[in-house]
This record gives structure tokens, sequence and C-alpha cells, in this order.
């Protein structure tokens, strides 16, 4: 991206330099942003990347992490105090407890364990787990909980919340839907083959419908086969062991979700962890691993298999493809791709981040992918070679122990995935992508011009808006509520601890006036919690912003 | 003695004498060999320790020649896996496989609801409610008001204080495990326990001690062995937690497994059980509650209870229930359920609206109990083959009376009988197995699933056929 000779497009090279500009002149300390794209790190991603990629990670003044910890050290004191409080009986103790014949028995629960999520989780547990009674889609309908004992316990009042704005479901392009037109082939299904399956694939449980969907997954995807199994986070943990075992190197990212967490875990083989999306951190690691291999033995390793995500999920970032793939082949290591978030919401057709950055699906070596997000159904997929998609039917443990998907969640997604194909005869899936992709660009750069930090890639419809500080946690997530907009906050451990979040999820389904909403509420809120941490000043070139916009969005 | 001494005196002194006679050069030259000697002595291991680094050219050299193994193994084209049965249409009683109608003694749909209107139509009204898919998992509005009523549903059937409900089944005990199972924490397992259970021990990375099947004496032996490792070292023993883990009815061979001495060893060793039930739950027991109601023991001596919805109530998921003590740790501990999108509204409507018919047709259960038995009965003293299994199980195992010699061609024999079965219309499967990961293989098996939609004279006419394969392959 820094070399100009390597953007195809014009205007977008413009616009790119004078953005660079502008960021460096304001000063802004970058982790993993711009400043290494400049750097050109590891391998020279000036000819590998046909457009510009510009992530950000704004580091918060010094001040807001030392804050931060306050705010952890007052929580803990006060944790400790309630916690001495309940052993002395001065406070009533609502922790469920032990039976009396299992007393002396060692206890489940080591104490120190649950002392954050007692202390600290507690006190903002109404944020999380809020049921909803209605589709997901862009506005749903919440249950009105309320709770007389500061958390312990939820009472429901009976009363709904009516369309409530939803910022959270990952329902990117608005298939989450309950319309009775598009809905009519999912209820043919349901009403011909019932829900269940209750058998295996490798035993009695492939259907047509199965053989259907995988063949259009591979059409989709443009790969020789596909593979789909009934839960995104078992596709992983329940394919990888079947891939890598002993004697076999996993590179994984330090941010991969649990799920592949899981499935490297399970296989036996040996896991290195490289910094998140850092190339120089994967190619040392690379490097070390041919040059020494195994460690004590010093037998070269069996294969090498790099784990990525195309998006992630926390920090809204896009993998650095076009890079990993050319170190990949430079080492010939294999690489495994988990398109959770990214299939179907970025790309020009929502093929994922293999076509965002113009690349062939045959670079990667295996495809994954979940349709609990995009697609609005369940499930998950693997494609890639044919010799692949054969091994796994043999061998994957989902194949041979666990019931396959669910015909109409299957047929959901054949709908979805032929409408996004244009195989319905409209142009409504591309019409989706592009909405997507505005409501994407519109979202990021009106929180980018009010002050706020956001994470992650200018395209990713995951916008992470950093709280910082544990008590904002809490007060943000309840006064978006009350302005009718469900929010997800995120804090610590699934963040860094001085980290914590609010996430956001553009979907296609959210109009102008909906984003509109939501970006005032935000807008007022971060002056009264002064959440604008911000010191990227939007004052220096408004007019280049402007200009920029109305290029991006024509 | 004496002439040797003076001897050896002599040429002393003649060295001497050659020393102070010898040219100056030549010492010199002797002296700088010395010294050279010294240095290369006192150098060598310096030298070693260069050598062993590699310059940037070997480096990449090394690189270069570097051949990893290919991603995957090529597949031969007739393994069975690759072969396998597409069936068309809904997999309920009459099943079309490969194009021929069959009846379907292959799916464990044991009480016939998954064709089942009723629950059909409660899925439809979901749909058009909720739509398919949940976008996110619990905590983040993946939450539904169907998913609360079903885990209501549920600690309410099985009389328990709390259920909770995850969205695939093998991930239900694989994720239950290491919620609570860490590393240095020690669980008793029967060897034949299932895929499922092998995972989730692993993932929880706690030292498993494996007591052979159904084998009583075996686990107490086990048990003894701890308590005298404990007595070594009490400090260590106060927080090592301690599991038993086994199944109600064994998926891989159809026994029940004695629950009741299982709870004695329970109080006299202070373990937790925990309890796998796919296969019994919605089978055993008056109202379906499982191998707990069976024996009439109270469901609160077991610790922790998990089983499928995939079986009986012909749905998708899975769900654990217990104390609200034990359960509520998952919501935030169980990996399947925290990062996992939570099951499609429409899947648990219509596990509620199966419940309800197990609550409102008892004598279900009593069906398909009789029906278990005649079968079981029927196919004895098969030639060739014998029947694994309790007599009341659901899915019962038909193994080799004597292998031919290597597993590939048991299984080839075994698929000769099915095939034989399926040409005339009885849909059965072997029980399949992944033979490198299992940590004791069962042996190859025909599996037979009951359910209660198969008339008497179906019953009858799958044993009498199998009897016939039998005849005609094995001998």
């Amino acid at each position: 991206m820094a070399n100009p000779s390597a953007v195809c497009n014009g205007h977008l090279h413009h616009h790119n330099h004078q953005k660079q500009n502008n960021l460096l002149k304001s000063g802004i300390s970058k982790k993993n942003g711009i400043t290494k794209g400049m750097k050109k790190n590891g391998v020279s991603n000036g000819t590998l990347y046909k457009k510009t990629f510009i992530e950000h990670f704004e580091q918060a003044p010094m001040y807001v992490a030392v804050f931060t910890f306050v705010g952890f050290a007052v929580g803990t004191i006060f944790g400790y105090l309630r916690d001495f409080m309940r052993a002395w009986g001065l406070e009533k103790r609502n922790i469920a407890a032990e039976r009396e014949q299992q007393k002396d028995f060692v206890p489940l629960y080591q104490d120190f364990e649950n002392f954050y999520t007692r202390n600290l989780y507690l006190r903002i547990r109404d944020n999380w787990n809020r049921p909803i009674c209605s589709v997901p889609g862009p506005q749903f309908d919440l249950m009105e909980r309320v709770t007389d004992d500061y958390n312990w316990t939820f009472r429901f009042t009976g009363r709904t919340i009516k369309n409530v704005i939803n910022m959270g479901s990952y329902n990117y392009l608005g298939f989450a839907e309950t319309d009775v037109n598009a809905l009519k082939t999912v209820t043919i299904e349901l009403e011909k083959y019932g829900t269940g399956v209750c058998s295996t694939r490798q035993e009695m449980g492939t259907l047509d419908k199965h053989v259907e969907l995988e063949k259009l997954v591979a059409k989709f995807l443009g790969v020789e086969d596909a593979m789909v199994f009934g839960m995104g986070f078992a596709t992983n943990s329940m394919n990888i062991p079947a891939l890598v075992g002993k004697g076999c190197l996993i590179l994984s990212d330090e941010l991969n979700h649990t799920s592949l967490v899981l499935g490297a875990r399970l296989s036996g083989a040996t896991i290195r962890i490289f910094k998140h999306n850092n190339m120089q951190s994967l190619e040392k690691l690379l490097r070390d691993a041919i040059i020494y291999g195994q460690p004590r033995t010093h037998r070269a390793w069996r294969k090498i298999i790099i784990l990525v995500e195309g998006i992630y999920s926390m920090e809204g970032s896009i993998v650095r493809l076009p890079e990993i793939v050319s170190l990949k082949n430079k080492y010939k290591a294999y690489l495994y791709l988990d398109e959770a978030h990214s299939i179907g919401a970025v790309g020009a057709t929502g093929r994922g981040v293999v076509e965002y950055f113009g690349m062939s699906p045959n670079d990667v070596d295996v495809l994954m992918g979940t349709f609990t997000k995009s697609f609005g159904a369940a499930g998950g997929y693997i494609a890639g070679k044919k010799d692949l998609v054969d091994f796994l039917r043999t061998h994957s443990h989902s194949a041979v122990y666990a019931t396959s998907m669910c015909p109409p969640v299957a047929e959901q997604i054949i709908r979805a995935m032929k409408c996004l194909m244009g195989l319905d005869g409209t142009t409504q899936g591309l019409q989706r992508v592009r909405q997507l992709e505005k409501n994407t660009r519109y979202f990021r750069r009106k929180l980018h011009e009010m002050g706020f930090i956001i994470y992650g890639n200018d395209d990713s419809p995951v916008v992470p808006l950093l709280l910082y500080m544990p008590g904002k946690i809490g007060a943000f997530a309840r006064r978006m509520l009350e302005k009718n907009i469900g929010v997800v906050v995120v804090g610590f451990p699934a963040t860094p601890i001085t980290e914590s979040r609010a996430r956001f999820c553009v979907s296609a389904a959210h109009t102008r006036e909906m984003l509109d909403t939501v970006l005032n509420a935000l807008d007022e809120l971060g002056d009264f919690l002064h959440l604008k941490y911000s010191r990227y000043s939007k004052s220096a070139h408004p007019e280049l912003y402007e200009e920029s916009r109305l290029e991006l969005e024509d | 003695m004496a002439a040797a001494v003076v001897g050896q005196q002599w040429v002393l002194v003649e060295m001497v004498q050659a020393f102070y006679e010898a040219p100056a050069y030549h010492l010199i030259l002797e002296g700088i060999l010395i010294l050279w000697i010294i240095r290369l002595l006192f150098s060598k291991t310096y030298k070693l320790q260069e050598r062993s680094d590699l310059t940037l050219k070997e480096k990449e050299e090394l690189i270069e020649e570097w051949q990893p193994e290919p991603l995957v193994p090529p597949v031969p084209k007739d393994h069975p896996a690759l072969n396998y049965n597409i069936v068309s249409g809904p997999p309920t009683h009459i099943i079309t496989v490969n194009g021929k109608e069959c009846i379907n003694f292959a799916s464990f749909n044991f009480l016939g609801l998954l064709n089942n209107e009723k629950v059909k139509s409660a899925a439809q009204a979901s749909l058009k409610k909720y739509g398919v898919g949940t976008c996110g998992p619990r905590g983040f509005y993946g939450t539904f008001d169907v998913h609360l009523e079903l885990e209501e549903r549920l600690a309410k059937f099985m009389r328990t204080e709390e259920a909770i409900i995850y969205s695939y089944g093998f991930a239900t005990i694989a994720s239950a495990i290491p919620a609570y199972s860490k590393r240095g924490d020690i669980v008793f397992v029967d060897e034949a326990a299932c895929f499922a259970i092998q995972k989730g021990l692993q993932a929880s990375r706690s030292n498993i001690k494996l007591f052979k099947h159904n084998d009583m004496a075996d686990l107490e032996r086990l048990l003894k062995e701890q308590e005298t490792e404990d007595q070594k070292n009490p400090r260590k023993a106060r927080v090592t937690r301690r599991f038993i883990v086994v199944e109600g009815l064994y998926m891989n061979t159809g026994d029940i497994c004695p629950l009741p001495e299982l709870i004695k060893l329970k109080y006299k060793y202070k373990v937790r059980i925990f309890l796998e039930e796919s296969l019994s739950f919605g089978v055993l027991g008056a109202h379906g509650r499982g191998i707990t109601e069976h024996f009439g023991i109270n469901i609160d001596d077991i610790d922790l209870i998990s089983a499928n919805m995939e079986n009986s109530l012909a749905s998708i998921g899975g769900f654990c229930c217990g104390r609200s003590f034990i359960i509520d740790h998952q919501r935030l501990s169980g990996q399947g359920y925290c990062f996992s999108a939570s099951l499609p509204p429409l899947l648990a409507a219509a596990a509620i609206e199966a419940l309800n018919i197990m609550e409102d047709n008892p004598d279900i259960f009593q069906t398909l109990r009789a029906k278990c038995e005649r079968i079981h009965k029927a196919l004895q003293g098969i030639s060739g083959l014998k029947v694994v299994g309790e007599s009341f199980s659901p899915a019962l195992h038909l193994q080799l009376k004597e292998s031919c010699g290597s597993r590939e061609n048991d299984v080839k024999l075994l698929k000769r009988v099915v095939d034989y079965c399926m040409n005339s219309g009885i849909a059965l499967t072997q029980a399949r197995y992944l033979e490198k990961e299992e940590k004791c293989l069962p042996p190859p098996s025909i599996r037979v699933v009951v359910t209660v939609e198969q008339t008497e004279q179906e019953l009858d006419k799958a044993a009498s056929l199998l009897k016939e394969a039998a005849q005609s392959v094995l001998n």
C-alpha cells in the first residue's frame, strides 16, 4: 500500500496518501496499522495488496490506562471487603451452595477462581444474556427483566421492550428475517423433513439436502469440494485434529477464536503463537521451526499449518492474507483460514477475505467458515481440494460421531447462498453486500469523526469502540438500552484488561435512519461518559475527509 | 637393578648436556612449538562453539531442503466412508436409501417424533416468528425466550433444579467435562465411554484413569489406589477434584451402567458422578427420565446428567441438568455454550413439543421397551452373529462370533450382511468409529435401532432377514 505503483486505482491511491499524511501529522502511535504497512513487513507488501489496507489501533492517552487500573483496583478492594463481610455473615450469601450430603467432598470450585465473577462481573451482569423474543433482525424485542437483589437473580416483568435497534447480532447480510416469501422454501423443507436427522453422516444421516448444500457451497466458493457440519464451533474443534497430529506444528494467531484453540489443543500437535496479524512474528516462527525442527528430538516437522481468521471478531481487523499466502508458499506451510465473520460480509460479491484481496481460493489450503452469521442459519463448512474434503469425509470427528445438519437449516443456507449468487434471478444478494459495505463505511467514518477510538479495518463490519474503564462498561450498555439500542459490551477476560470495549456489528438491514439514531445516541453518550479519547483531530483536513467519502461511496 | 639406575642417570645427564649444547634457534623453535600446543589445547572448545552456528546461507539451504508431508494423505476410492448412503427425503420410519425404499432400523428416532405433525407445526410457528438462525451466542442477544422455556421444561421434566442447553449434541458432554475438571484433577472413566466423553476428557487435561467396562471391582481398585496416594500427600488431595464419568446406556456396547453400585462408591470415596444419557434419556424409566428413574435413584445423587436432544427428542442439540450449584457454572465456563451460536429457535420449539408428547403419552416408553425386548429375543441364535446389549436397549449391536482375522475383513463381511438386508427393504448400518482415535476400539458391529413406529411384523421381518443374511454371507 505504500508503493504507489501497486495501487491500480488512481483516486484510491490519492486518497490513501492524503489520509496517511493526515494521520501521521496528528502523531498517532499505531500498534499494528499503517506504520507497519509502510515498513513493508516481512515480504514486500507493496505489490501484494491490490487495494488500500488501513487498520487502526490507536492507543489511548496514558492517563486512561492509569484510571482503568485504578478502577479495577477499587473494584477488587470492595470485592475483598464484601467477601469478608459474607464470610462473617454481615452480608447475605446468595451463592448457590453445595449439597449438605456432599459438604466433605473436594470443593468443586476454588473460592478465588470465582472472585472476579462474583465481585466484578456480577455488578454488570444485566448487560449480557438479555433474552429476546423476536427475530434478531435490525430491530428486536427484548424481554424486560429486573433484579431485586443486585443482579444475583433476574425477574421478568412480562413486558417487552419493543423495537430495540440491534447492534449486536452477527446478521451482516440481514438474512435473519421472517419474510414469508423469503422463507417459503424453508417452510416447505421443514414440512417435508421435520427437524431432526437422528444419525451421523457416515451412518444414515447423509440426506440429499446435505449433498445439494455441499455442491452449492463448493460452487459459491469456487473450489473443488466442500463438506458441511452441524455447528460452527465444532467445525473447528472436530476437524483440526483430523488434519494435524503429533509431530506437526500449528502456528496460531494470538487472538484466534476459542474453537480454533480447542481444535489445536485436541490435535496433539505443537502450538506456537504469533502476534496478532504480525507478519514478522509469523515469519520468524516459520524460519525457526524449519531450521531447528522439533524441540528436543530436532527431527524435521511433519507439516506446518497456519491458523488465522478472516475478520477477528473482537478487533475488527482483517487478516493480512496476501502476505500470509506469500509466506506460506515460501516456507511450504499450509494455511487454514476461518472465515466465520468474513464470509458474506466482505468481498465484492460476499465471498469473504479471499475475494476482498482479489486472490484465488486455491491460495488457501483449508477454507473454513460458518453459516451462523451472514447466512442467518447454523453450522459450518470446510472447503478446498477434493483430496482434503474426501479425507475429512472419512476422518472428521464430526462425520463419524455427530448428528448431521438439520434439513430446514440447510435449506436456509441454500436460499441465502442462492440469493447471494444471484441464482434466485434477482440482484438482491448483491445489493445486500453493497449496502453492508456502505453502512460499514458510513458508521465507521462517523465514529472516527466524533472522536471515538475504534479498532480494526475500515471495511470490517465488526466495529469495536474502546471504553477502557470497567465502570463504563455497565454505564454504556445500560444507557444505550434506555435509548432503545441493544449493544454488546466486552471486558476482561475476553479482551486485554485495559481494553474493555463495546462492539457493534453493522448489518445490511440497518437503514440510514437506524444508524443515525445510534450515532446520535453515541455522540451524546460519548460526551456524557467521556469516551472520545481519540487524539486524531478531524478538523485538520475536514475537506479531504468529505472528498474521500464521496469517492468511496459511488 | 643397580645397573639400570645408573644407566637412567646417564641418559638424564646426557640430555641436560645436549640442552646446553643445542643451538639457540633450536631451542626457540621448540619453545614456540610447546606454546603452540598449549594454545591448541585451550582454544579447542571455542572453535567447537563457533562451528555450531548456522550461517545465513546454511539456514536458507535448510529451508529450501525441508519437504513437508502432504496436508492430507490420499484416501482410497473404495473407502467405505466415501461411499456412504444417501437418504432422499426424511429419515423416518420408511426411508429411501440410495433410491431404495426401506424400513428404517438405523436412525436413533426411538420415539418416532421426527415426522410428528405436532412437532412440525410447533417448529413452523417458531420459524414464522423467529426465522432460522440466532446470529449470536447466548451472551450477545442469542438468548431467546424459547431457550429459557426449553431449559425450564427440561429441568422440570428431569426433576432437577436447572438445565442448560447446547446447540450440538456432541459438544454437550465434551464441553461440560472440561468446565469442571481441570489439569491435576482425576477422572475415573469407563473404557467403553463414547467419543464425546473422550474428547471432553482430553480437553480437560485431567489425569484419566480407565476402568474395565462396567467392572465395579476394577473401579474400586483404582479408587483405593488413589486413596493410598492421597494419604501420602493430603495437601494435594484436598484440592484434587475427582469424577466418575459413565454412560447410562453405552453407545458402543448397548449395556446399562450399574448405577446403584456407583452411587455407593461415590459416597464411600467422595467422587462426583457425571452421567451421559444420550441413549437412555427418553427411553428408560416409566416416564422416560432415563436411568435414574429406571433404578429408582434420587436424581440429586448424580452431580451432572448430560444428554443430547438428537435421539429421542428428534431435534438437534443437547442439554445438561442437575443442581444450580453445578449447572450455572457452565454458563460462563462451558466452551460450547459461551462461544457458539445458540440453538436455532425452531429446533428448541420442536424439542419443547417433543417433551409435551412424552409427558402426555408415558405409555410410549413401555411400548418401546416391549419392541426392544421382542427383537432382542428374535435375534438370538443367529449363526455367526451375537447380540450385544441389554434386552431393553433401543440400540443394540450384532457382532461377529468369530473374527475372520483382520478388522478390515470383518467390516467387509458385515457390510455384505447389511447390503443383503438393504436389498430386501431393511435399512441397517454398521456402527462407525475412527479406528485410530478411539481409546478402546469396540469390535465391528451392525447397529440395530428400534423405534416405536416399527410394527411387530417389521421387527420379526428384520430379525428373520438378518438370520437369512448371516446364513448366506457367513456360511
